[in-house]
């Protein structure tokens, strides 16, 4: 399945340059930087999911000794160009705009909303004097549940505002309504994921610095999008871009909320500004779990209709999003959840309709995943239903609707957001399919089943596709530029949160130019190395910036033979690059690295040997405005014991396509790292709010994460490629594949070990005592 | 500077190298380790002793260092994860950790390998399930943990070997 590596770094797993310095406890985060004077801020915070500010008293906060400053909208409105951080992505679909305040001032719409920041010689200080804000609210009534929102009397998420609709659309194409009324069965269910939240190890932070001898404004943050950072800062201060520089230190995990830009990053900012001193804040825990954006809850209302085969003939429903209190990042969650729920399968007739609304509770963007784990566990369930309904195997239920292999590439009736039409450019469905079901041992698997149930043990399997869109475009910068003493320097817009990006980018640059790892030096994420930048998210950083090091590296290895063929006086095909030189295949004549740099750096009144432009650096910005698709189909087995309802995962088989791998082990770890994120969300993670819309689950010890204990033995991978034609390398995304089929999977394999007890399972998470719930509500109604 | 309260002046060993330092009342261990002594390896994930990026070895036992004041390690003994490399060349556990891809953002590595240390001091043919529950208490959320538990086995079995202590 997997062709043999011509290459030497890139394909092979490599050690990572990222490795040394994490492990030696030399790496820098954010919260590792310290200036002398350094100050440190403490944030007061909205105690109310909704309310009305009447007053802000800040005098007794004001008088503590070590306190420099407390600000206020009322301070800080002077001096930004607004008042509202505008970051929404455009959509024609918003019903209305609702970007959060730097601060606020007048209306707190979620607990945890910042309200006012108290500056102070330390963070112990700061936060007491935080408390001694005094905050008087009015408060008001809260849009809790995000369909009980939708009803025209119910309370406002925003006080007076028309209704809790933020944005609205549908999408589908063909005639659901001819292919539902032939059908032979129509189906119909409500499923709902539920939300969570990213719990990156390294919660948010950031630093700022005003060098008072340049007047640059630098700015640390633990950030997935530095350069849209910088754009944001440099419009909200006035200043020039050469005046302000975003830099990502170490980052200790993204997982999709650090690509937003938070009032937190303009408040610190502002504050070195303001106060002409070094400036820090770093979140809490606590404040991770009511400041930091999350993502999942979903209702959808789905209807499928089949043929008597099980071939899928029209899909249609209505999908609710909780939207969360602001727009920080758009309707792309929800354009995403509608556009991956089709992919895998041919699905001749679709038409979701597609709400979005406002809630009390903390704003929802992208977490791994995006959007798409929640449209997968929906069209995997309606399956799981239809095969259950029509007595034909799960599998085979699928393996009738997939995209055939043959099919590729597969153009499909949707669009993307930005308008470019969905063609799953490559893979083989069917067969990542089989390969899993074969790995898994589907077929003899109910023979272990019966002999398990014999001994009164309840084990079951399930299965779920997925295709995941992957390397949003349209392009990532990398420059790459050999210095005078050899060395070779890429600097990349990519920003590096723990996915081995510096390790991606040094392997395609080091194939071209010398294979020697040790000879490159990476920056990604510093606006001061790269002057344009998108970022970490969208499983796009391998794909885009990948690509453009590769160009890059392919420019400068071109410029590096012509110049020593001129230096050695040998033909360019003679030559080589190893290691730091260049020399004669097999041995002989060579010139270093260093020596052609300094070449082509130019001699006053010499000639630049080979007449070549001056200097050895390329920018390369690869254009692809097409998403390329990776694909997978996951296997797990489960026993639930059902006194109890305790889940357990006894294995989990991954077949999956991500195109050509760069580096297998980094490839594996980014998709064990994203079925535990998926095991969590399917067993584990339950973000409590109460009728109030007040978060009661801010605690790592109630908000439960998946530990060692809880993980299945080592996850079995068959790894199939299919190298992606819209890029030179052949590779496809594969940061967020692990996450997206779990909770689907999951969901069918207790659903199959449950079967004796006929339950249906249409929500996620499953906590012990949920799965006490359906076995009881499936044995009242069958007796 | 914390204006807000008394100091201590405490005296501590940090691996092998004798501190003596005032410090606030309240400061955390884990804040003095970091921000005073600028050993900023150990990771502060949760400040409430659940995520385990904070632990050191003290007096050889892992503890939370954001669970304990700084004046609570007076006259005691730690090791943090800058103490474990001989110099320049990893521990084992260090070394195994990247070769079984054990670590992706890093954050929680430092724990870990404080934790690690001591199991495999004080168990050094451990199971995959020893490992697994010794590291139940730490939290990460990149790996799987897959990567950490077979590295601490491949680990465990070249210091068998070597005779590492």
């Amino acid at each position: 399945m997997i062709a043999p590596v011509d290459t030497r770094i890139v394909g092979h797993s490599v050690e990572r340059l990222e490795d040394r310095a994490l492990l030696m406890g030399q790496a820098r985060f954010v919260d590792d930087i310290a200036f002398p004077g350094m100050l440190h801020i403490a944030f007061v915070r909205s105690p109310h999911a909704h309310a009305l500010i009447n007053s802000i008293d800040k005098s007794a906060a004001l008088d503590m000794p070590g306190v420099h400053a407390v600000l206020t909208m009322d301070d800080i409105a002077p001096l930004l160009a607004d008042r509202l951080l505008k970051v929404a992505l455009p959509s024609p679909a918003y019903r209305q705009e609702l970007h959060r305040p730097v601060l606020a001032d007048k209306e707190v719409v979620h607990v945890g909303e910042a309200i006012a920041a108290v500056i102070a010689e330390s963070r112990y200080v700061a936060e007491d004097a935080a408390a001694l804000v005094f905050v008087d609210f009015d408060t008001l009534p809260v849009a809790n549940d995000c369909r009980d929102a939708m009803a025209p009397d119910a309370p406002r998420a925003h006080h007076g505002a028309p209704h809790n609709i933020a944005a609205e659309f549908d999408m589908g194409y063909g005639d659901c309504v001819s292919a539902f009324a032939g059908a032979a069965h129509v189906l119909k269910e409500t499923y709902w994921q539920h939300r969570g939240v990213a719990q990156s190890m390294e919660c948010r932070g950031v630093v700022a610095n005003l060098d008072p001898m340049s007047d640059v404004l630098t700015l640390w943050s633990s950030t997935q999008t530095p350069h849209a950072g910088k754009r944001v800062l440099c419009g909200l201060l006035g200043r020039d871009e050469d005046k302000m520089r975003v830099i990502t230190p170490d980052v200790g995990g993204g997982f999709g909320p650090k690509l937003v830009f938070y009032p937190e990053e303009a408040i610190v900012a502002l504050a070195a500004q303001m106060l002409q001193a070094p400036v820090k804040w770093i979140e809490d825990r606590r404040e991770h779990f009511v400041a930091t954006t999350q993502e999942r809850d979903q209702y959808w209302d789905m209807e499928i209709a089949v043929d008597a085969q099980g071939k899928i003939l029209g899909l249609r429903g209505l999908l609710i999003h909780d939207h969360g209190a602001y727009t920080a990042r758009g309707v792309n969650i929800a354009y995403g959840s509608a556009a991956a729920i089709t992919l895998p399968y041919v699905v001749p007739n679709y038409f979701l309709d597609i709400k979005l609304v406002a809630t009390n509770k903390v704003s929802v963007t992208p977490i791994r995943g995006a959007g798409q784990p929640q449209a997968v566990f929906v069209m995997e369930r309606l399956l799981d239903r239809v095969a259950r309904e029509l007595k034909i195997d799960r599998a085979e239920v699928r393996r009738r609707n997939l995209v055939p292999g043959a099919a590729m590439p597969y153009k499909t009736p949707l669009k993307t957001r930005g308008g470019m039409q969905v063609v799953l450019d490559s893979g083989d469905y069917p067969a990542t399919q089989k390969a899993a079901l074969d790995a898994a041992g589907w077929e003899d698997f109910k023979i272990r089943q019966n002999d398990a149930r014999a001994q009164g043990r309840y084990i079951g399997i399930g299965v779920a596709n997925y295709v995941e869109g992957t390397g949003r475009g349209p392009f990532e910068p990398v420059s790459v530029r050999v210095a005078e003493n050899g060395r070779i320097h890429v600097a990349s817009g990519a920003a590096a949160m723990g996915q081995s990006t510096k390790t991606m980018l040094a392997q395609v640059v080091a194939e071209q130019l010398g294979c020697d790892m040790s000879n490159i030096v990476v920056v990604a994420g510093d606006t001061g190395a790269i002057e344009l930048g998108m970022g970490g998210f969208n499983s796009r950083q391998a794909v885009m910036a990948g690509s453009s090091a590769h160009a890059a590296a392919l420019k400068i290895r071109k410029k590096i033979l012509l110049v020593a063929s001129h230096m050695l006086n040998v033909g360019e095909q003679a030559l080589e690059i190893e290691g730091r030189v260049v020399r004669l295949k097999g041995g002989g004549a060579q010139v270093e690295l260093a020596e052609i740099a300094k070449a082509v750096a130019g001699l006053p009144g010499y000639y630049i040997p080979g007449n070549v432009e001056p200097g050895l650096q390329a920018t390369e910005h690869v254009i692809i405005n097409d998403m390329t698709y990776a694909n997978g189909t996951c296997a797990v087995e489960v026993e639930v014991d059902v006194e109890t309802g305790l889940v357990t995962v006894a294995r989990v088989v991954f077949a999956h396509d991500c195109g050509k791998m760069l580096h297998p082990k980094i490839v594996e770890g980014q998709i064990i790292g994203g079925i535990a994120h998926g095991l969590g969300n399917a067993l584990f993670e339950w973000m409590a709010y109460d009728e109030n819309a007040q978060p009661v689950s801010n605690t790592l010890a109630e908000y439960l994460l998946i530990t060692a204990t809880e993980m299945p033995p080592p996850v079995e991978f068959v790894h199939l490629e299919s190298p992606s034609p819209l890029n030179e390398l052949g590779i496809k995304g594969v940061g967020e594949s692990g996450v997206i089929p779990m909770t689907a999977a999951v969901a069918s394999a207790i659903e199959d070990a449950l079967a004796p007890f006929n339950v249906n399972i249409t929500k996620v998470p499953l906590s012990p005592p949920d799965i006490i719930a359906l076995i009881d509500a499936a044995t009242r109604k069958g007796a | 500077m914390d204006s807000a309260v008394d100091t201590r002046t405490i005296s501590l060993t940090v691996n092998g190298k004798a501190y003596s330092k005032a410090v606030s009342v309240r400061m955390t261990l884990a804040d003095f380790l970091r921000h005073e002594l600028r050993l900023t390896g150990t990771h502060v994930g949760c400040e409430h002793g659940v995520c385990g990026a904070c632990t050191i070895l003290f007096d050889g036992m892992s503890a939370r260092s954001c669970l304990m004041l700084a004046v609570q390690a007076n006259g005691h003994e730690l090791t943090t994860v800058e103490g474990l490399a001989n110099g320049d060349e990893m521990h084992p556990l260090q070394q195994a950790l990247s070769e079984h891809h054990g670590l992706q953002c890093g954050f929680c590595t430092p724990g870990m390998l404080t934790t690690l240390v001591e199991l495999l001091r004080d168990n050094p043919s451990p199971s995959a399930d020893d490992v697994r529950i010794a590291i139940s208490g730490n939290l990460c959320r990149c790996t799987g943990y897959e990567g950490i538990i077979s590295a601490t086995l491949d680990a465990a079995e070249k210091m068998r070997a070597g005779g590492v202590k």
